[in-house]
């Protein structure tokens, strides 16, 4: 039995900043300081906190540290493991209050409540044992042995959670359109394909705690009479994809993937399909052309894939996150899950903090905490001592969140009324040194590479953006220039053939609304960030 | 039909339920401007100029594709629907090179004329470029992606229509085009030449590639004899490109113009169509009685030889040996009446006014050449032979009428209607039914082949002998065909296959636009011509068994094997 478990993070970040050789490295010295059969060295997914370098965990004690290099290996055995002492230069004291252990009494009250992100970072998601040990596939079991179908979907239906892809729209109302359509087959999809710029929370949900994500998919498909899933994941995330394949091969030897699960007549299988790079294919229509083997473009709405999906038969595409909320939901009731959150907007969110924040990474909120709380609380504010400008929030089709909305509790239907958006919950952060004209076109650009080309508005639509931005910051804009563009731009918002084309204005619109005086500077010749091309043409003028 | 009363601009419209936006504004007298829909296809909502507001939903919709439903209000000239038309009006426009003067379309664009609908007076956006090189490969269909709206339509048409797929999507974002695969040449690939996608490009970005310059060359050489023959489908149809309405039968007409365009003789695709009948009619029962190949498949249209020389080459033998009614003629003209007019076959210069764009290729196989010559020199499609006519100032509505030239331009009604799908079928049962039973038929008209359906059946009795029959037309719809074929399941002695929908009278070369609605018209009118024709049957024209008799001796003899008669090639779709 070991007595002390050390937990190193491996996700695509860490591994990249030497994480494998570290677990090396410690499992070395371990068995060199005598000490292999009390501690165990036991890879696990992200831990959440990003652009630390390698980030690890002692458990019992829970302290975690980061920025772990090579020379610190032995440190950390001799002073922690041996005499007792946490190394508090590489101590990081920020993770949720509910980990937070003995031995840690410096850690902060943290605002992070952990539901979907509950094992990431605390088993091993290459066990599916330790997956079990903790609550794992009980909820799947309750269901199939003391639930219906239609009282799983009413659970969820009951718990009000809103899809955590970007849409928000009630899980339990979509799986309840499937339901009632008759048809032998029904296919419920994952939509692991995520492509939003600076969000990276799938993946490491994903990484962290792939059974999850099977055990919602199977209850989906329990709850909606679906005998086969698929888990489109982006083809870039090796590791996610490795990692599923895993589990899903574990899943299948216990018998919780396969023919009669828990001996029930309940059966149910996946496979993984990885996707090619199309940002198009995260929209639940281009992603079921994709598996069907056609280039990755939406199809014409209705009818919709509950009703006519992959194949032409009913279809739930759920994101991951939704997918990794069901089984807690099913395990813990409805109405545990509606006390977190608030009254519209129940459970947590999974956000991705990115940009100009001094400690960016994966978080896990409630719904209804503030901007303010996540940016200064959570993420230590803005590095250098910079001021706020702004901050997208969803993703490169995210609204722009002004100081004014620092204090808006973030949920739903409150940001609706602001005019954005929780999106895929990518939080980008920026400070006023930056030039606005250049972050929209920014924005923008991913945009005329990203549209499939079906639809007028958003292949040219997008183009012509850039190319009105480009020449303000190249000082050849002309006043109707900004007319012509809030024409345009709401022209996709309503007139584009799909979400993306009618999301892609979306942050340019709100920038043109606050910020309005910063495009008119460009057009007047002068940039106040100093950071465009206008501002290098001006510095070689003069 | 369960009806629904939806409003349209404040006034109330009652359409059959499931009917679109747009079929209902249709029916109120509202135009709704459209590039990228087609009736013969299914929406694709590409150019966003349809869009109308729905009351009660954020976003515009577009009328092609939105079911109109009970009680629905709509709005099709609100502010924000003409800004978002206008603005992506502009949008296209923009990306469009402009140079309308020397365009094929100059006279037929649809992006002109709904610009003009929309009253688009300036273009607020730079003009860009679209990526794509001018595709010259092909000898039938040329494309130039840089003036391609990307509509899709042509993708649509190749991919739904005729289930060949040698044009897609390529790329994406700003930089999308409509590319053939692995970006080869439309003359590289598994193309079959149809040319549908040209009869439903709204703008020049694929015409055929043009014979005119050749047929002006040979016109205006003194020392070529130049014959040229009309394919029955283009009687019905060229009165479309002089403004009259589709259906008009202008084949007198049509005969004068040609002669003023300078023609030593003006002959007529139908005496070969004729003979077609009498070689592939007693290739049919030779077939049957000796226990040959079958079902056997009618090999008129050289689309359709294409699409299954790539797409089946295994049931190659299953296709009748006969050539084309063009290619026949073609090689009669060099002998035949090279003999009795006293010409050498290298002075006759052979030009076809054909329905189609195949023929161009059709004309250029090597093996085409009966005479020592190119059995056809030059083919037009019945938009060029009217581009011609134009040229030199006719008007064809306003001409006086004239007849055909002896012998071969003489014919009967069995071969007028081989250009509409199920003709060639129709004309061959008069025949075989006559030959074998050497009874009368009661009726000419052979019905039960006639129509507009993708895939008919019929079975006709000849005195005991049942012989089923089946008819495709649109290569989709031959595939299915073929398919029963291939599994076995197909039962039938003789399919005829046309490769476009509605057979010739919709064929790729045929005046644009083309519709169901259309291309009704155009069949009604061949079956109008073949009830005022005298002779009806193939096997009673006067000049077919003259020529039996002076020239060929008989059916399926060896001389007409050497001339009338040819062989196929198995293809792959990919290039070699």
């Amino acid at each position: 039995m070991h007595r002390i478990h050390i937990l190193i993070a491996m996700d695509a970040h860490t591994i990249s900043q030497g994480a494998r050789s570290i677990k090396d490295a410690m499992t070395r010295e371990l068995a060199l300081a005598g000490l292999a059969n009390e501690v165990r060295v036991v890879e696990t997914g992200s831990l959440g906190i990003y652009d630390k370098g390698v980030v690890l965990v002692v458990f019992p004690d829970a302290v975690y540290y980061v920025g772990v290099k090579m020379e610190d290996v032995t440190e950390i055995i001799s002073e922690h493991l041996i005499k007792g002492r946490i190394v508090e230069r590489l101590q990081y004291l920020d993770m949720p209050s509910g980990e937070a252990k003995a031995g840690d009494k410096s850690a902060r009250v943290s605002k992070q409540i952990r539901v979907v992100l509950k094992n990431a970072g605390i088993i091993d998601p290459e066990s599916i044992e330790e997956y079990i040990a903790n609550d794992g596939y009980e909820a799947l079991g309750k269901a199939l042995t003391e639930m219906t179908p239609e009282q799983v979907m009413e659970e969820v239906k009951a718990s009000a959670m809103q899809g955590r892809g970007g849409a928000f729209f009630p899980t339990g109302i979509k799986w309840g359109f499937a339901a009632r359509e008759k048809s032998e087959e029904k296919y419920i999809i994952c939509n692991a394909d995520e492509g939003e710029p600076g969000t990276f929370k799938d993946r490491l949900i994903l990484e962290g705690d792939p059974h999850a994500v099977i055990e919602g998919m199977a209850l989906a498909g329990y709850a909606v009479g679906a005998h086969q899933g698929y888990v489109y994941i982006r083809g870039e995330y090796h590791m996610s994809i490795a990692r599923m394949q895993r589990a899903i091969e574990q899943a299948r030897q216990q018998g919780l993937l396969g023919k009669n699960i828990f001996s029930s007549s309940f059966s149910f299988d996946l496979d993984i399909r990885e996707g090619a790079g199309a940002y198009i294919c995260g929209e639940e229509t281009a992603l079921i052309e994709s598996i069907e083997g056609k280039r990755g473009e939406p199809r014409n709405k209705p009818p919709f894939p509950p009703s006519v999906g992959l194949w032409g038969k009913p279809t739930i595409v759920n994101n991951v996150e939704t997918l990794a909320n069901v089984p807690q939901i099913i395990l813990k009731g409805a109405k545990w899950y509606r006390s977190l959150g608030t009254e519209n907007s129940p459970g947590t969110k999974v956000f991705t903090m990115v940009g100009n924040i001094n400690n960016p990474g994966l978080i896990e909120v409630p719904m209804g905490i503030t901007l303010r709380e996540i940016i200064y609380d959570i993420g230590h504010g803005i590095p250098e001592g910079k001021g706020f400008l702004l901050a997208q929030l969803g993703g490169t089709t995210g609204g722009i969140l002004t100081r004014e909305h620092l204090d808006l509790p973030l949920a739903v239907d409150t940001l609706r009324n602001a005019g954005a958006g929780m999106g895929s919950g990518a939080l980008l952060v920026v400070d006023d040194s930056q030039c606005l004209v250049d972050l929209v076109k920014t924005f923008v650009e991913f945009f005329v590479h990203e549209s499939c080309g079906i639809c007028t508005l958003c292949r040219e639509g997008n183009g012509r953006l850039l190319e009105l931005l480009e020449r303000m910051t190249e000082g050849k804009g002309a006043a109707e220039d900004l007319h012509l563009m809030e024409e345009l731009a709401n022209a996709m918002m309503r007139g584009a053939f799909c979400g993306l084309g009618q999301a892609a204005p979306i942050p340019v619109l709100g920038c043109l609304r606050y910020f309005r005086e910063e495009f008119e500077q460009h057009l007047q010749g002068t940039c106040r960030a100093g950071k465009c091309e206008l501002h290098a043409a001006n510095e070689a003028a003069a | 039909m369960e009806q629904i009363t939806l409003k349209i601009d404040g006034r109330p419209v009652t359409v059959p339920a499931g009917s679109t936006v747009l079929e209902a504004a249709e029916k109120a007298q509202i135009t709704i401007p459209r590039l990228c829909y087609h009736p013969d296809l299914p929406p694709v909502s590409a150019c966003r100029l349809c869009v109308v507001e729905i009351k009660g939903d954020r976003l515009l919709r577009t009328a092609c594709s939105w079911k109109a439903s009970e009680g629905m209000e709509v709005t099709t000239s609100s502010r924000v629907v003409r800004e978002s038309r206008k603005i992506a009006m502009e949008l296209l426009l923009s990306r469009h090179p402009m140079r309308c003067t020397e365009c094929v379309r100059n006279g037929s664009c649809e992006l002109r004329t709904v610009a003009d609908q929309l009253g688009i007076r300036e273009i607020r956006f730079a003009y860009n470029e679209r990526k794509g090189f001018l595709d010259t490969s092909s000898l039938a269909v040329v494309r130039d992606p840089g003036k391609c709206i990307l509509c899709r339509r042509c993708v649509q048409t190749c991919t739904m229509v005729q289930s060949v797929s040698a044009l897609g999507m390529e790329n994406r974002g700003y930089d999308v085009w409509v590319d053939t695969p692995f970006g080869k040449g439309l003359g590289d690939v598994a193309c079959v030449a149809c040319g549908q996608c040209i009869d439903r490009c709204p703008v020049g970005a694929l015409y055929e590639n043009s014979h005119i310059q050749r047929v002006w060359d040979a016109l205006d050489n003194p020392n070529l004899h130049v014959v040229v023959q009309t394919a029955p489908a283009v009687r019905v149809a060229i009165g479309e490109e002089f403004g009259m309405p589709a259906g008009s039968l202008v084949t007198d007409k049509m005969v004068t113009a040609l002669r003023r365009m300078g023609f030593d003789k003006v002959f007529d695709t139908d005496f070969t169509a004729d003979l077609t009948i009498m070689e592939e009619g007693y290739e049919l029962l030779g077939r049957i009685k000796n226990g040959g190949t079958l079902p056997l498949l009618t090999s008129c249209s050289p689309g359709w030889i294409n699409f299954i020389e790539h797409f089946y080459p295994q049931l190659l033998p299953h296709v009748s040996s006969c050539k084309s009614p063009q290619q026949m003629f073609g090689a009669l003209a060099k002998t035949y009446y090279a003999e009795k007019a006293g010409l050498q076959a290298k002075d006759i210069y052979v030009v076809s006014v054909m329905p189609c764009t195949a023929k161009k290729y059709e004309s250029d196989r090597a093996e085409m050449n009966s005479s020592g010559f190119q059995d056809v020199d030059a083919v037009l499609t019945t938009r060029e032979a009217a581009t011609m006519m134009k040229q030199i100032g006719i008007n064809l509505a306003e001409l006086p009428e004239e007849e055909y030239d002896a012998p071969l331009g003489i014919s009967t009604g069995a071969a007028v209607i081989f250009g509409n799908t199920g003709g060639v079928m129709e004309a061959a049962l008069r025949t075989v039914y006559e030959v074998v039973t050497k009874k009368p038929l009661d009726t000419v008209e052979i019905t039960a082949v006639r129509g507009m359906e993708g895939v008919r059946e019929a079975e006709i009795d000849l005195d005991g002998l049942k012989v089923r029959a089946a008819v495709a037309n649109g290569l989709a719809n031959a595939r299915k065909l073929m398919e029963k074929i291939v599994s076995g399941e197909a039962n039938y002695h003789f399919i005829e296959i046309m490769a476009c929908p509605g057979g010739c009278i919709g064929g790729g070369g045929q005046p644009v636009p083309t519709s169901l609605d259309i291309r009704k018209k155009r069949a009604d009118a061949l079956y109008r011509a073949d009830r005022g024709l005298k002779i009806r049957k193939s096997h009673e024209n006067p000049a077919i068994l003259k020529l039996y008799e002076e020239f060929l001796g008989e059916p399926n003899s060896h001389k007409a094997h050497d001339l009338l008669h040819t062989h196929y090639t198995a293809k792959t779709v990919y290039s070699e």
